[in-house]
């Protein structure tokens, strides 16, 4: 009976979101407002729980591994650990949907609940669009991937779940994009409204501000987190594939990131109304695009699922109806959005315009290639885009950005002088040539580029802390803190790929039990082999001890593990992390002959590059804070008013 | 020059949906066909599965009745979907081998139990290597083979309702 | 800058920039696509060599042979209509084996021969490479 019920909070909460639908635009178009208005949020309220309910009794179908429900059967298995069962929820298709489409609803009753300083009639609009965007998501749930599908009969047991997502890490990695995703729907549906209700200017830019900040907060923390998985999960010593599944993900915080800068002008300076408004439907579009290439298969990915046309073309349907018809009413509105304030050349404004075309320039890039294998596919030729690819094109793109993100906090508002700029800039500058020099020397030239970004993060580092120079640290507004925070974020991150490129020493051989191996400055010693079991699979497992010089060793114990349901191998590499770097050991298969295969490597400072992308998403946090507080602070005054 | 700028957005857009679209077209043929539809089937000696049951052999059934060989494993749902189907295809007097993919004894027995029975044969494949010569890329495939021993028709995925008076058929035409 | 040209300044702006995006990624797609070759597509014609490509087939039986250092494999790969011999040097993935399929990444040598930087041999129930799915049934003799 429990799924029925999940289906039927499902179609209350669709009902629900056709009523808000219809009362918002309704709202939108009376001369007041205000008063229905009420009535939309509430309905809000409702969508967002129903839709919240339907996702707890999936959850709670998975916890007690109900094999009679179809998506339970697929991808659980009664002998999983419980944290996995109730991932479970998430690791599939049409549970994955249904939580997307469940953050889309919370979102939406967030802004119903918290957006105060919105014309009434925009907020109603925002609140329709935020309504349409579900609706699609709705019937895609029910016509194309029902997640409480009945089985019958039941079997004795699940499929288990894809071994490679049996991962900590992994369980929360989707609803963490997903929540990224969403919130830039919600952008959207500012956009949306204002081009709507030609309400264009900086109360818009102000509401639209702490949901970008909140959704590039959430995506910066889930590209973190799915590089370092792929990085100890994998096992290939890489922390980015440019993978279709990771460019998923990136593409959307590269729109993410030219968005947050450009609103910023928009709210502060009322300057860039098109190009936000146009930015925050690129930016959904990406989420979009990202929901798309990863549920509908559609590209080769080590990270691929099953494939399943119909749910393919129902996205895509999904994504032209919303982001074409976002374009053709920008199309038909933007000439009546009237210019703001203008800039000089070289100020602060002219800086973000260029991070945002600079960012631009690599999202398209980044689009491109993950796109054109289709194209190719259409044509007739079967080929892949890999790496060399994107670096060969964003990398150089990416370093006259982090250039830019060095100079353009340094620039005052409306109108600088280069001469100021550059004397501002001397530091850092004299950093960056310094560090080149001496890293140059240091790697021998081998690999020229990582050299340049290692000394740009030097100087990025430098120059990202100087908007504090000469200021009182504790009145400094929480957002230049958050700024502060997320560019020296980008200076540690850089600096760890950076470093791991340069410095990283690996070796692979077949080592006999009792034998040792070198790699940078540590010993390893092949100390036994021996199988083990964990709750649902097997495992061979080494023992390997570390010693580096003459300090304790230590052990990491690298596995090959064997998953009976379904049947999958899968390597787990073992990973210390010392203050200086990490150890990175990984077990191959027996060579015939007594010995087995073993690939180490050794690379210094590269948590860094984690590090790092936490920092910035901290930033993100400070900066949030700052807005919120004071946000609050405008509406309390203005309620005692 | 501002107007196509204004629009030019949305043309851009057209464009790439119009590519992707067309790419998720193409390739929507994703049931891979079998190139072995219309030859002989290959020689195939899979052991026993389960102790009261032969495995394949196709070297000693090469001629004779018409059959069909159900590409399955226990660890298949859409497999467990199709059980009732064949149990009908059976009562029908189809014989049915069975080619059981990365599979146990034990989980066979309970499957068998719970869903019926329906096979004359089942061979083990673990390697699935039987699967790959036979050009099958999934469970659950069933493949006809006529008297000669000559592939006539695969079927591709669980076997529904309305499935079975075509496969009956394909099987009469096997004569 | 003229205040009243400054939006058209920008949105063209906008559209060099992604001119020059696309132009950028279509004269580095040239020569870094790994396009995807069966041996029978190379048999016979010029090698694509100094190019990053994915070679796909079939591991032919027998022809696994295992270096001493026991981390470097030769083998040859096939789709029935010709050969090409491969090169590798790493830990395999657990699903490779004679007789399977498999995907190598890496590059022709001048001498015919392939050397691969990495082996991709997923071929379980539910997903298989649908460029590997596609050759290996075109080929014809899949024959054990």
């Amino acid at each position: 009976m429990i799924a029925e019920a999940g289906l039927a909070a499902l179609w209350l909460a669709t009902a629900f979101a056709i009523a808000q639908l219809m009362l918002g635009a309704a709202a939108a178009r009376a001369g007041d407002a205000a008063m229905m208005l009420a009535g939309v949020r509430r309905i809000a309220l409702l969508q967002a729980v129903f839709a919240l309910g339907a996702f707890l009794i999936l959850i709670r179908l998975f916890a007690t591994s109900d094999m009679s429900v179809l998506l339970v059967a697929q991808n659980s298995h009664s002998l999983k650990p419980m944290l996995y069962k109730i991932a479970g929820a998430w690791g599939n298709h049409e549970g994955s949907m249904l939580l997307w489409v469940t953050v889309l609803a919370v979102a939406g009753a967030g802004v119903s609940l918290f957006e105060r300083r919105l014309a009434a009639g925009t907020l109603a609009a925002t609140l329709a669009a935020q309504a349409a965007i579900a609706i699609g998501f709705y019937a895609f749930l029910a016509f194309a991937s029902n997640p409480f599908a009945r089985l019958n009969p039941a079997p004795a047991d699940g499929q288990g779940l894809n071994p490679l997502l049996q991962d900590p890490g992994l369980a929360f990695h989707p609803p963490t994009l997903y929540l990224g995703y969403v919130g830039l729907s919600v952008a959207f549906s500012f956009a949306v409204a204002a081009l709507l209700m030609r309400d264009v200017g900086p109360a818009f830019a102000k509401a639209m501000r702490p949901w970008v900040l909140g959704a590039w907060i959430f995506l910066t923390i889930g590209i973190t987190a799915g590089s370092y998985w792929a990085y100890y999960e994998l096992g290939w010593g890489g922390w980015w594939f440019w993978d279709p599944v990771e460019n998923a993900s990136l593409m959307p915080w590269l729109a993410a990131t030219a968005l947050l800068h450009s609103v910023n002008v928009l709210a502060t300076r009322d300057g860039l109304r098109a190009w936000t408004l146009m930015l925050a439907v690129v930016a959904f579009s990406m989420s979009m695009v990202g929901t798309f290439l990863v549920r509908s298969g559609i590209l080769v990915s080590v990270h691929a699922f099953a494939v399943d046309p119909t749910r393919g073309s129902f996205l895509l349907a999904l994504l032209g109806l919303y982001i074409g018809g976002a374009l053709a009413l920008f199309g038909a509105r933007v000439g009546t959005v009237t210019q703001g304030a203008t800039f000089q050349l070289i100020s602060r404004e002219a800086a973000l315009v260029l991070n945002n075309l600079l960012l631009s320039v690599i999202l398209g890039v980044v689009l491109i290639g993950t796109l054109y294998p289709l194209v190719a596919q259409a044509m007739g030729v079967q080929l892949s885009i890999g790496a060399p690819f994107f670096e060969k094109t964003a990398v150089p793109i990416a370093l006259a950005l982090v250039a830019g993100t060095a100079a353009g906090p340094l620039l005052r508002w409306r109108k600088d002088s280069a001469q100021a700029l550059l004397s501002r800039l001397t530091i850092p500058v004299a950093i960056t040539g310094v560090s080149f020099a001496l890293f140059f020397a240091l790697s021998g030239g081998d690999s020229p580029i990582a050299v340049v970004v290692l000394a740009l993060a030097f100087g990025l580092a430098a120059a990202s802390v100087a908007p504090l120079w000469k200021r009182k640290l504790r009145r400094t507004p929480l957002p230049i803190w958050g700024m502060v925070v997320a560019h020296l974020g980008i200076a540690v991150s850089l600096a760890g790929m950076a470093a791991d490129t340069l410095f990283k020493q690996e070796r692979l051989a077949a080592v006999a039990v009792g034998d040792a191996l070198h790699v940078g400055p540590f010993k390893v010693l092949l100390a036994d082999v021996r199988p083990t079991v964990g709750p649902n699979w097997s495992a061979m497992e080494a023992r390997l001890r570390v010693q580096r010089g003459t300090s304790a060793p230590f052990e990491l114990t690298p596995q090959q593990r064997f998953f009976s349901s379904p049947p999958t191998n899968t390597s787990e590499a073992a990973i210390v992390t010392l203050w200086d770097g990490q150890v990175y050991t990984v077990l191959g298969a027996p060579d015939g002959a007594g010995r087995w295969q073993l690939r180490l490597w050794w690379k210094p400072f590269v948590t860094l590059i984690w590090a790092g992308g936490g920092l910035v998403a901290l930033g993100g946090l400070i900066a949030l804070a700052g807005r919120l507080r004071s946000g609050w602070r405008a509406a309390r005054e203005e309620a005692w008013a | 020059m501002k107007k196509l700028l204004i629009w030019l957005p949305l043309g851009l857009f057209v464009i790439v949906f119009a590519l992707v679209v067309n790419g998720l077209i193409e390739p929507s043929d994703r049931l891979v066909r079998s190139a072995m539809v219309g030859k002989p089937l290959p020689a195939l000696r899979l052991p026993p599965l389960l102790p009261d049951k032969d495995g394949i052999d196709t070297s000693a059934t090469r001629s004779g009745k018409p059959r069909m060989l159900n590409v399955f494993a226990s660890w298949c749902i859409p497999c467990v979907a199709e059980a009732p189907q064949l149990m009908k295809l059976k009562q029908a007097g189809a014989e049915i081998d069975a080619i059981a993919v990365r599979d146990t004894t034990g989980d066979v027995q309970a499957f068998l139990a719970r869903n019926g029975d329906p096979y004359t044969r089942i061979g083990d494949d673990r390697a699935m290597r039987a699967q790959l010569s036979l050009g099958s890329s999934g469970v659950p495939e069933t493949f006809v083979i006529d008297s000669r021993g000559v592939i006539v028709d695969q079927h591709i995925g669980d076997i529904r309702a309305e499935d079975v008076p075509k496969l009956l058929a394909a099987l009469e035409k096997a004569k | 800058m003229k205040a009243k040209h400054q939006r058209l300044t920008l949105g063209i702006l906008a559209v060099v920039a992604i001119l020059g995006a696309a132009l950028l990624a279509l004269s580095a797609l040239k020569d870094q696509a790994a396009f995807f070759y069966a041996p029978g597509d190379v048999a016979g014609k010029p090698l694509p060599l100094g190019k990053a490509v994915r070679l796909g087939g079939m591991v032919e039986k027998g022809s696994l042979i295992r270096a001493k250092d026991g981390v470097s494999i030769g083998f040859k790969v096939t789709d029935g209509k010709a050969v090409v011999p491969v090169r590798f040097r790493g830990v395999t993935p657990d699903l490779f084996r004679e007789g399977s399929g498999v995907v190598a990444e890496g590059q022709f040598q001048p001498d015919g021969s392939f050397a691969a930087d990495n082996l991709l041999a997923k071929h379980d129930e539910r997903y298989m490479p649908p460029q590997m799915a596609g050759k290996m049934h075109k080929s014809e003799s899949l024959e054990p």
